[in-house]
């Protein structure tokens, strides 16, 4: 296990400086030296300004040197300065960044849930009308992109209702943080939540009833039916721990297609989360700001990667011979 | 990718009953490739030949975008200032000359969602068949040679299917649109299929490299290795045509997953950049103001999309059932 460990948080490293590297390439070797220093600096920097921010950068050095000063900043947890709004980046992310975690979390506690819950009941009861439905709804929200599903939402869950007396859900763009009111925290995020974890849970009714019903032609199957035992027991006990292995690899890999879809539905939904922010960061050309998220944010998905990794393993030793 | 399989599924095939009871009357055996049962399991899938019918319609309506302007009398740049806008200057819902009614800037919806077909086609496919050769080639490469340059692309594809591509294409889309990026890569199209085939070519790698894996170890690659075959000709002679089912299948599936990706890049604004029409950018400016306004403006390109994604969707699952019936390939 140790080595794996060990194994496993170095390749997390790797992968970690193989996207800081990206970025910097994106954003400072893509444009040339001069032209970042002069939007680095800002709109409205004079000549001066932006020569003292190319030195300060080590623009005017080799391009390894100019990226290990970058790393180095970057492991003192510096992400540079947010000229547009005034503040350091990593006060603009920390504003942003609970109402993307709020988002994340609650969407995939859903999406789990419909999707292991819709997988089961298919797989349990194949060929049934519930099983049809299922499966149906899953290709269809499959097919569907988050911003049309969240716009639908908006359009017959907020506006049709609204305007016909029954105002259940609350206006696009409406924030409250977990630690003033849960409640209308959660009311708040609802539709978000809906959107986001719908659409991703047409993959996990597919992969769950696909792998239960590998599973249900196992002989350690017949053998637990054979000794009598319960089919209740047979499904939870036997089945679908057996099943879940696929489904949290599967878990793993998303993590970043969640960051990805949470970006649109903050858009959507107009929340000021990290996706958000970087969108309308383009407009003001405010690329610190939109450099320090992606780095955040593809942090996250890298840890959180290695986390579900070392999880699985602890879970199931065969992963860490491999 | 369907018309691989059409072209050399063809030849074998008996036309219809009538063809059937000839090769009875003849009492030959006739072989079967496997591409001809797959095709002849494809035919008798009603849902994904109904949907290879959608997609034919489609596909007609982006090369005939022409025609629905012809017909309107509406060119699909031209801005009806007086009668496609509302006094207040805001979209006319459908009405006799505008089936489906107009846009912000009061041009027909109708012949900009047709040419919205195009882009979205059109980077449907080539975005995909970027993606698809690169990860051919490199999982072929990752999976042939192993060792040290199996573990870098392995690690770098890895790496490709962690990060959120949205991201970096914000990244991309925000340097290029002032500068293109290393001179070449400017805002707009060359984005957006850069974005979705850099980001996308790993898990057709990884698709590849697996199947690579187990394919080397055959005794024939042994038999052609010992005749003195090169690994050029042993991975696009001898290994690449033993893919080709599972990389039709694949490719089938990622149409709509970047049919996706492209409208949900041009959504945020950094895909297809205006006047070109465009379903996701339609669909971007209509969320700016449909709430108590133009629903039609919101609803219409958000039903083209679905249906193409559905249909895409549909006939992807068709073909993997076709080619695949006992659920061997794991895509």
């Amino acid at each position: 296990m140790a080595r794996f460990l060990i194994r496993r948080i170095l390749q997390g490293l790797l992968v970690l400086l193989l996207m800081t590297f990206t970025v910097y390439a994106i954003f400072f070797l893509g444009p040339g030296p001069q032209y970042v220093a002069r939007v680095m600096a800002g709109k409205d920097a004079t000549p001066a300004e932006v020569n003292a921010i190319a030195a300060q950068l080590y623009l005017n050095k080799p391009w390894y040197e100019a990226y290990g000063h970058f790393l180095s900043q970057l492991a003192r947890g510096n992400l540079g300065y947010d000229f547009y709004n005034n503040v350091p980046v990593t006060t603009s992310i920390r504003q942003a960044f609970p109402i993307t975690l709020s988002l994340v979390i609650g969407a995939s506690v859903l999406w789990l849930a419909i999707g292991l819950g819709t997988g089961i009941v298919s797989a349990v009861r194949t060929r049934s009308l519930m099983d049809r439905f299922f499966t149906g709804q899953a290709l269809f929200f499959y097919s569907m992109p988050h911003f049309v599903l969240g716009l639908l939402f908006i359009l017959f869950l907020y506006q049709v209702l609204t305007t016909h007396g029954v105002a259940v859900f609350p206006a696009p763009g409406s924030w409250t943080p977990f630690t003033s009111n849960p409640v209308a925290w959660a009311r708040d995020l609802i539709l978000p939540w809906l959107t986001l974890a719908l659409v991703s849970a047409a993959t996990y009714t597919r992969l769950t009833r696909g792998s239960m019903l590998d599973v249900f032609g196992e002989d350690y199957i017949r053998t637990a039916r054979s000794k009598g035992m319960s089919e209740r027991r047979v499904i939870l006990r036997h089945n679908l721990r057996a099943s879940l292995t696929p489904v949290v690899t599967q878990f793993g890999l998303d993590v970043g297609t969640l960051i990805g879809g949470a970006i649109i539905t903050e858009q959507v939904f107009s929340l000021p989360g990290l996706g958000w922010t970087a969108v309308h960061a383009i407009q003001s050309q405010d690329l610190p700001l939109i450099m320090g998220i992606v780095i955040v944010a593809s942090t996250g998905v890298i840890v959180a990667n290695m986390l579900v990794d070392i999880g699985y393993a602890v879970l199931d030793p065969r992963v860490r011979l491999h | 990718m369907s018309h691989d399989a059409t072209a050399v599924g063809e030849p074998t095939l008996p036309a219809g009953p009538a063809g059937l009871l000839a090769g009875a009357a003849r009492k030959e055996i006739e072989g079967k490739s496997p591409w001809a049962l797959a095709w002849r399991r494809l035919r008798r899938d009603r849902a994904a030949m109904t949907s290879l019918g959608v997609i034919a319609a489609i596909a007609a309506c982006a090369i005939g975008a022409p025609v629905f302007a012809a017909i309107t009398g509406h060119g699909d740049m031209e801005q009806f200032s007086t009668i496609g806008r509302t006094a207040a200057g805001q979209p006319v819902g459908p009405n006799g000359t505008f089936w489906l009614g107009t846009d912000d800037l009061g041009r027909d919806l109708l012949v900009r969602i047709a040419y919205g077909a195009r882009v979205s086609l059109f980077v449907g496919v080539v975005a995909t068949a970027v993606t698809v050769a690169g990860g051919t080639v490199i999982g072929l490469a990752a999976g042939y040679f192993g060792g040290f340059i199996d573990s870098v692309l392995a690690r770098f594809m890895d790496w490709l299917l962690a990060v959120p591509f949205l991201l970096f294409a914000i990244a991309l889309f925000s340097v290029a649109v002032q500068k293109p990026i290393f001179g070449f890569i400017g805002a707009g199209l060359p984005i957006v299929i850069i974005v979705l085939g850099f980001f996308g070519w790993a898990s057709v790698g990884r698709l590849v490299r697996g199947q690579v894996l187990s394919i080397k170890e055959k005794e024939y690659i042994e038999a052609a290795r010992a005749m003195g075959a090169g690994p050029w000709r042993i991975m696009f002679i001898d290994i690449l045509p033993n893919l080709l089912a599972p990389l039709i299948v694949y490719s089938t599936l990622l149409i709509p997953a970047t049919i996706v990706g492209e409208a949900t890049l041009s959504f945020l604004g950094v895909g297809v950049q205006p006047p070109t029409a465009d379903w996701g950018q339609m669909i971007s400016t209509a969320s700016g103001m449909f709430l108590y306004g133009p629903w039609w403006y919101l609803v219409f390109p958000s039903v083209a999309l679905l249906i193409t994604t559905l249909a895409f969707n549909i006939f992807g699952d068709g073909v993997r059932d076709a080619f695949d019936p006992r659920g061997d390939f794991s895509v």
